[in-house]
């Protein structure tokens, strides 16, 4: 019996390397790879990306694919880990050999797969944030996000009309944060605003109140501007009300989900922070062309999953619709057609805002794509 | 069967398997996995030199390897060194680190070491994630090609073959070390500490040798990758890396040179074959590793190695 089970065992860890032979379909499916960090510390972005995309390619294979071929999509997860992303990256582009990449959770497995697409002359639309993804612009790769640099111009446009001109900018140390930092250091001057305090914290530090009363002692200070995602903000906030400032708060683009709300809770009342127009489709006028798109996207997803709809599967949506649109309009699914459609999108209306691509930005956001909006009594009211 | 035998007979299977397995590689993505499998594999048939052999744990080699990786990329990218010299750099700082901590830690026994091991695989890593001027951060670094002397080596197939030859002389010197004097004293070590000093071996010295050869080991294979790769983050220094390499050890077959190098080459794929049936990546792993750890608690290797012997006794 004992011997059984372990010839048992030794079984199952044979068939599991064997390699899984391909199905080869009738009409040759479109394929769509994809890398996202479904689980892992970036997970908040990469589920609701995944959930997005399978639930699209579902809908529009059911109504007949594209150029009257079905869309295939092949998600692997890098679990957050960059160098775990080429790895995929490659297997996606030599393996599976798909038409084009969409995905890219975080900056890190998107940089990491960037010289692949480059080399391999294969489409990618990313789906993260940072600036350096598309600057220098690099010829196969787009992204659909807005920037951490259009979140510090939106902010400090605010400041501006508001007549504030000196601030203190208290910032994550990694990832999204720091390259918040950095941008918001190189376009405040514009704005006419003086950083007079600059303080940083960690991802995971439990608070954050001497960062925040070097700030508060700092002269002349008019407002506080917070760049960060996940836990650190609701600290930062919470922190902020306890020291009894009364100077407004503004945090970025990065906490424009319900959690924060709900982590940073009364604490909250009253921050301003620029928002796409996904996180309040009812109070965009009806003019707006986003508004219906924005309505629909959140009415499907909410659903279809029974959770709060987020930004990041937002971007997710856009990405798949202008891919495609371009195989599309390129009538195939030859690469270097579809990413001269890519760059051609224009007027594209997506969750994120309007997109018209050209050679020299490979996003094609413009500035009004974000929205300032305010919280009152746990809710985001426009506030532009 | 002579010991002489088995080894270059090992030996001479392993060269084997690594050259003719091409022939059922159809494009470069098997290329790749196959040169981060051997890339595991020489880090682990470390490894086991000190966790099989010696005894002694180590949850923090994914620093080492790490600090190997962003050694290279900060010397290379950074001061311009050519990366020959940058990755030997590299892997004479971590070996003089390796030897400087490993000093006063390896006094330490069981639980107690395995926490030491672990917070210097983590301030490695917090390191490596704060110093964003040197590091780059949590984005990463990117970093050039490996070339020696002018001669680069450029794509999948080149560093399939580098990675081979690599492990193969890595086997033969972890074969040769294991059979030789410091070999001998090490396993004494591992079967009673005490009883060792005793017969005159100087322990603490085995020790911290054994942890500096195999952290050596990790920093050099941690330079090749980052080269390989072109752009390393700070995860590389993780605990979860740290924990994998162990978890390939014991897998494979503490003890076992070749048990070491399964165990890598398994886990190494397994992943990627799983990938294809993505939600139950996780469970399926977990449940072969359970398998193992129940049924056979000596690793793969030294129980099919077993249990054939068996087989063969009975007839």
């Amino acid at each position: 019996m004992r011997n059984l089970v372990k010839w048992g065992a030794a079984a199952v860890v044979a068939a599991g390397l064997c390699p899984v032979a391909g199905v080869a379909g009738a009409a040759e499916p479109i394929k769509i790879g994809s890398i996202l960090s479904v689980t892992g510390p970036a997970s908040f972005l990469g589920e609701p990306e995944k959930k997005t995309l399978e639930m699209y390619v579902e809908r529009i294979n059911k109504s007949g694919g594209v150029l009257g071929r079905k869309v295939e999509l092949i998600v692997y997860d890098d679990g957050g880990a960059g160098d775990k992303a080429t790895t995929f990256t490659k297997r996606l582009i030599e393996s599976d050999k798909v038409d084009i990449l969409i995905g890219g959770s975080t900056t890190a497995a998107t940089m990491a797969a960037v010289p692949l697409a480059e080399r391999n002359e294969t489409p990618f639309i990313s789906l993260a944030g940072a600036v350096n993804i598309i600057e220098p612009v690099k010829k196969w790769v787009f992204k659909t996000p807005h920037t951490d640099r259009m979140a510090a111009e939106k902010v400090f446009a605010d400041m501006k009309k508001r007549g504030i001109t000196k601030i203190g900018l208290i910032s994550e140390d990694a990832g999204f944060g720091k390259s918040g930092h950095d941008q918001s250091l190189a376009v405040v001057k514009e704005f006419g605003i003086e950083i007079v305090a600059d303080e940083v914290y960690s991802p995971k530090d439990p608070d954050v109140t001497a960062q925040l009363t070097k700030i508060k002692n700092a002269a002349g200070i008019q407002a506080v501007f917070n760049f960060g995602f996940g836990q650190g903000p609701a600290i930062v906030t919470k922190n902020f009300k306890q020291l009894g400032m009364a100077v407004p708060l503004y945090e970025s683009h990065g906490v424009a989900s319900k959690d924060y709300i709900k982590l940073a809770g009364d604490a909250s009342e009253g921050v301003r922070l620029p928002a796409a127009g996904i996180v309040v489709p009812e109070q965009l006028a009806a003019t707006d062309p986003q508004k219906p798109v924005v309505t629909a996207f959140k009415k499907d997803y909410e659903a279809a999953f029974k959770s709060d709809v987020s930004t990041f599967a937002g971007h997710a949506y856009d990405g798949l619709q202008i891919a495609l649109a371009a195989i599309n309009r390129a009538g195939s699914t030859d690469k270097a057609k579809v990413r001269d459609e890519i760059e051609k999108t224009s007027g594209y209306v997506g969750t994120g805002g309007l997109v018209s691509m050209s050679a020299t930005d490979h996003m094609g956001l413009s500035p009004s794509a974000f929205h300032m909006v305010e919280i009152r009594k746990g809710g985001w009211v426009l506030s532009d | 069967m002579n010991i002489k035998t088995a080894r270059t007979g090992g030996l001479a299977l392993l060269a084997i398997i690594i050259a003719m397995a091409p022939i059922g590689f159809t494009n470069t993505y098997f290329y790749d996995v196959g040169v981060n499998a051997m890339f595991n594999a020489i880090v682990c048939v470390g490894l086991n030199l000190l966790i099989g052999y010696a005894g002694q744990i180590s949850l923090g080699h994914a620093g080492f390897f790490a600090l190997g990786a962003y050694g290279s990329a900060i010397l290379t990218s950074t001061y311009g060194l050519p990366p020959l010299a940058a990755m030997l750099l590299s892997a004479a700082v971590v070996g003089l680190l390796a030897f400087v901590v490993g000093r006063p830690i390896l006094k330490l026994k069981g639980h107690y070491l395995a926490m030491a091991t672990l917070g210097i695989g983590i301030i490695i890593n917090i390191v490596l994630k704060t110093e964003s001027k040197i590091t780059g951060g949590p984005d990463g670094m990117s970093l050039g090609n490996f070339s020696v002397l002018g001669f680069s080596i450029v794509g999948d197939r080149m560093w399939y073959w580098t990675a081979g030859v690599l492990l193969v002389l890595t086997v033969w010197l972890a074969l040769n070390l294991i059979d030789s004097p410091v070999g001998r004293a090490l396993r004494a070590v591992h079967g009673s500490e005490v009883g060792a000093e005793v017969v005159g071996v100087d322990t603490s010295s085995y020790k911290v040798l054994v942890f500096v050869v195999s952290a050596v080991f990790a920093s050099i294979v941690g330079s090749l990758f980052a080269h390989k790769n072109g752009f390393i983050t700070p995860d590389i220094a993780g605990f979860f890396h740290s924990v994998e390499l162990v978890t390939m050890v014991v897998l494979g077959g503490m003890a076992s040179t070749f048990g070491a190098l399964i165990g890598a080459v398994i886990l190494t794929l397994l992943p990627q074959v799983l990938a294809a049936v993505e939600q139950y990546e996780a469970m399926i792993l977990g449940a072969i590793m359970m398998g193992t750890m129940i049924f056979m608690p000596k690793g793969l290797l030294p129980s099919i190695v077993a249990s054939v012997k068996r087989l063969g006794g009975g007839r």
